[in-house]
């Protein structure tokens, strides 16, 4: 073709409306950017009647979406809140949050598909280059910020009088401080609130879902008994904070089976306590398994092993879980007989 | 308007608006260089398009949910419409998420679409950091646009935690005690931490409260920033572009923003917005109603995060539980050093582009995109990234891995341990080797030409497969990417004789360049003599 006369220019594409490839300077350098292709016209720049058939299709969206609103307020009205229906394969669900969610989906979805079709069939899809310009500034535009700022800085004299720069540097970073002083109110010290529990002498061990105190004989082996002080209610403003601490998990285990001396002088017939906050990041162990006294923590699977001083046996808790030292009073009822000897949940710095 | 031109014409409605604004904002020197402005096609691109609209989608949905939201953590006690909850004592926070989800005529929509809108957000951003990052499209000039979009990355996961754990339920609330123990593990200071965060002892009465501030301002607040900075960049420094015919560093080809992109990309956030509300629709997501309130002496098996806290849930899963006791203080490793490597872990993508700039020395402008291919070492540490994070996130899928498949959850977790350090090794070395092949197939089909696939009997009997030459524009395309050569020390002594002083910056930068440009590190591409050579000397093979 014609453009087959004039080498090295990247040839714009109008030049080449037969739509044949853009042959350029092969003999030189055969992997030379040939500029770029010729624009192929699509069926709705060449037939009206196809981009009719275009038009149509995006009005008919733009219509599909206007019902769908439509759709979606008389569903806001008509179906109530509490409206539970049958949708295969989605089971029951709420009809209102159902309908709702289609109307909208369908009203947004079609004015999307509607300005994409749009766009693709019949805007312009001739390509076209823009130049780019280079991000870094001329040089004499640095020279002249260069010379600007230079001209800003004598004129301050910030570097002549140090005793301006320094007082005011010391100012600067003086006065942050009042934004950090500020901040000591959000929380109390620490001191010594993470080491103790509600537990203490003489506190009969209440189960958590009867909130009855426990006799030895309501404990049966292999079962697994959660346990909360006495005097404790969920209605107390606190319980939240001291039930993170006091959870209470009992078991009992056959004495010979108990492999630690301590565990077994701090249990009663067998009914040993444990703290039943994990003692790696603070969940409530929940999972036991009474033919091998395992207890789990399902959120990250540390595993302690009840018979033998809950030690870890797996999983990424970093010591055992804190022992409650347990006996019965006069009236047959499960006691503490102290708080737990050691901080109870997760290791921190002070803990020793 | 004509008092002062009496002969002037009459303008339109219109023009006579945007006179007056551009009086005022000088909006016609603005829209001279921008209404045309050209963006390039590529699927790809729309990537970066699904996180601002899923970004605009939350903050829409969430101001509405904001009108309903109670962030208080006081006990009340459940009379709602939802019976297996009535009687139960929850917070305010619980309560008032009933109340959207049971009450609320489509606010269970609302905040169905909001969440799934936050998932989708964060997936978009990991999935468009990984377009920009597999294309070299973080090259000068846009390193400090990469850092925004990182920075929103990282804003994003925080301000998707803090939402998460907002209607104070079962599930959040085990995940803010996990956060809190985490925090205790702080050596020196985690008590105080912890106490300064909670007003006290976990859980305390202000959490909720103050996650709201920093999840509904604070956090947005940061990011809209960073996100119309973002923007401006890349209006600023004018789209990247894939190699091709009349493409060049010099130039952007593509459509213009008006009409074709504000079609495309306007009606593209209906697409977004449309899906989602479809999915919000038909798939719950978080049934805070099924989960209950929450209560830190309780827990459910199998709890998850939402999935872009699962990387860090792994890490925590399988670290073992080292704890060190000296001198009356505890050192507890094994919460600690997962809590440092959680930031490690995504830094070490966010420094990338400024290790390779350093490697490269290179100081100019890149618009044309890579194919990832065409740098085998970069696409080869992206994927070893991505099967680390992807290790990590079985690592903290453990207990579902092993309920699903019937696998022992130590083999599990042993696994992940062993390859969170192997596996990445792995995945790069295959990676790269990969790419070479690719560069090989490329080279091949440049010089030779595509394979046909039809078979030619020649005259003595032999076959040969016919293979089509490639036309101009392909053998651009194929040949059009540069080939960096690998940094020279130089000699090791100077003119004079004396020996010379290599800094051990200089040697790391000599090494690391010949990993990336050395001879097992690409292939060099065809060159024109090799072609002309093979195309007229020989005939077609």
């Amino acid at each position: 073709m014609s453009s087959q006369d004039i080498p090295e220019e990247n040839l714009p594409s109008e030049q080449d409306a037969a739509g044949h490839t853009l042959q350029k300077t092969a003999d030189t350098d055969p992997f030379a950017d040939p500029g770029l292709p010729p624009h192929e016209h699509r069926v709705q720049d060449i037939d009206e009647r196809a981009a009719k058939s275009s038009e149509r299709t995006v009005a008919l969206l733009f219509t599909i979406s206007m019902l769908a609103t439509i759709g979606f307020i008389a569903s806001y009205v008509t179906f109530p809140v509490e409206k539970i229906v049958y949708i295969w394969p989605l089971g029951h669900i709420s009809a209102l949050n159902f309908a709702l969610g289609i109307t909208l989906g369908i009203a947004l979805f079609c004015i999307g598909a509607g300005a994409v079709h749009w766009a693709r069939t019949l805007m312009s899809d001739v390509e076209i280059a823009d130049d780019r310009h280079a991000i870094e500034a001329e040089p004499e535009v640095k020279a002249k910020v260069m010379a600007d700022f230079a001209a800003g800085a004598e004129e301050s004299g910030f570097g002549r009088r140090k005793l301006i720069r320094n007082t005011m540097f010391g100012a600067m970073a003086l006065v942050p401080l009042s934004g950090v002083v500020l901040l000591r109110d959000l929380g109390p010290l620490p001191e010594d609130k993470l080491r103790h529990t509600r537990w203490a002498k003489g506190k009969m061990l209440v189960n958590m879902n009867t909130h009855e105190p426990l006799r030895p004989s309501d404990v049966a082996v292999g079962s697994l008994t959660f346990a909360m002080p006495e005097g404790m209610s969920e209605h107390d403003h606190d319980f939240q904070k001291e039930i993170a601490k006091a959870a209470l998990m009992i078991v009992r285990i056959q004495p010979d089976d108990i492999k630690d001396k301590r565990e077994l002088e701090w249990s009663h017939e067998g009914i040993v306590a444990y703290s039943k906050i994990c003692t790696h990041v603070g969940c409530p162990i929940s999972l036991y398994e009474q033919q091998t006294h395992h207890a789990l923590c399902p959120c990250h699977q540390s595993t302690f092993d009840l018979s033998d001083g809950a030690r870890v046996i797996f999983g990424p808790a970093g010591h055992a879980l804190p022992q409650l030292r347990i006996g019965v009073n006069e009236e047959g009822y499960l006691e503490a007989l102290g708080d737990f000897e050691e901080p109870v949940g997760p290791a921190f710095w002070e803990r020793g | 308007m004509s008092t002062n031109t009496e002969n002037k014409r009459k303008a339109p409605a219109g023009e006579r608006v945007a006179d007056w604004a551009d009086g005022r904002l000088g909006i016609y020197s603005l829209a001279k260089a921008n209404m045309r402005k050209i963006f390039p096609d590529h699927w790809s691109f729309m990537l970066g398009e699904i996180c601002l609209y899923s970004f605009i989608i939350i903050i829409l949905t969430g101001v509405y949910l904001t009108l309903f939201f109670h962030p208080s953590m006081n006990e009340v006690e459940y009379a709602g419409s939802y019976v297996p909850l009535q009687g139960q004592l929850m917070s305010e926070a619980f309560n008032s998420t009933m109340h959207i989800s049971f009450e609320v005529r489509g606010g269970l929509l609302i905040r169905q679409i909001h969440h799934w809108a936050a998932l989708i957000f964060v997936a978009a951003m990991l999935v468009h950091m990984m377009r920009v990052f597999f294309t070299g499209a973080f090259r000068k000039p846009r390193e400090v646009n990469w850092l925004f979009g990182f920075l929103l990355l990282v804003l994003g996961m925080f301000t998707g935690f803090t939402g998460y754990s907002l209607p104070d339920d079962l599930l959040s609330g085990t995940g803010v005690r996990f956060m809190q123990g985490a925090v205790l593990s702080v050596p020196v200071v985690g008590t105080y931490l912890s106490m300064f965060l909670f007003g006290g002892e976990f859980p305390g009465g202000d959490f909720v409260a103050r996650f709201y501030s920093v999840h509904i301002l604070l956090l947005p607040g940061i990011m809209m920033g960073l996100l119309v900075a973002h923007l401006i960049l890349v209006f600023y420094h004018k789209h990247t572009q894939f190699a091709g015919p009349g493409r060049t560093n010099k130039n952007v080809v593509g459509m213009p923003l008006l009409p074709v992109y504000m079609a495309k990309a306007g009606g593209f956030f209906f697409l977004v917005f449309g899906v989602i509300a479809v999915v919000s629709a038909i798939a719950t997501i978080n049934p805070i109603w099924a989960i209950g309130p929450y209560r830190p002496d309780q827990v459910s098996t199998g709890a998850q995060p939402d999935w872009y806290m699962g990387f860090s849930e792994g890490l925590i899963r399988v670290m073992p539980g080292w704890e060190i006791n000296l001198w009356g203080h505890t050192l507890v490793l094994g919460v600690f050093v997962p809590l440092m490597i959680f930031p490690l872990v995504l830094a070490a993508i966010a420094v990338y582009p400024f290790i390779e700039s350093w490697v490269t020395g290179d100081k100019r402008e890149h618009h044309i995109l890579d194919r990832p291919r065409n740098a085998p070492t970069r696409t080869a540490f992206g994927v070893a990234w991505l099967t680390w994070y992807f290790v990590l996130l079985v690592g903290g899928g453990n207990d579902l891995w092993a309920t699903h498949f019937h696998l022992s959850i130590n083999s599990i977790t042993w696994f992940v341990r062993i390859a969170f350090f192997v596996a990445p090794v792995l995945a790069f070395v295959i990676t790269k080797r990969i790419c070479l092949g690719l560069q090989r197939r490329d080279k091949e089909k440049v010089l030779h030409g595509r394979e046909s696939g039809i078979i030619k009997r020649l005259p003595h009997g032999e076959f040969i497969e016919v293979h089509e030459p490639l036309n101009q524009e392909q053998l651009h395309t194929l040949t059009a990417h540069e080939q960096y050569e690998p940094v020279e020390l130089g000699p090791e002594v100077d003119e004079n004789g004396v020996r010379r002083k290599l800094s051990r910056g200089e040697k790391l930068r000599a090494k690391l360049s010949k990993g990336y440009y050395g001879e097992d590190s690409q292939i060099p591409k065809a060159t024109a003599d090799e072609y002309k050579e093979i195309t007229s000397g020989h005939g077609h093979h």
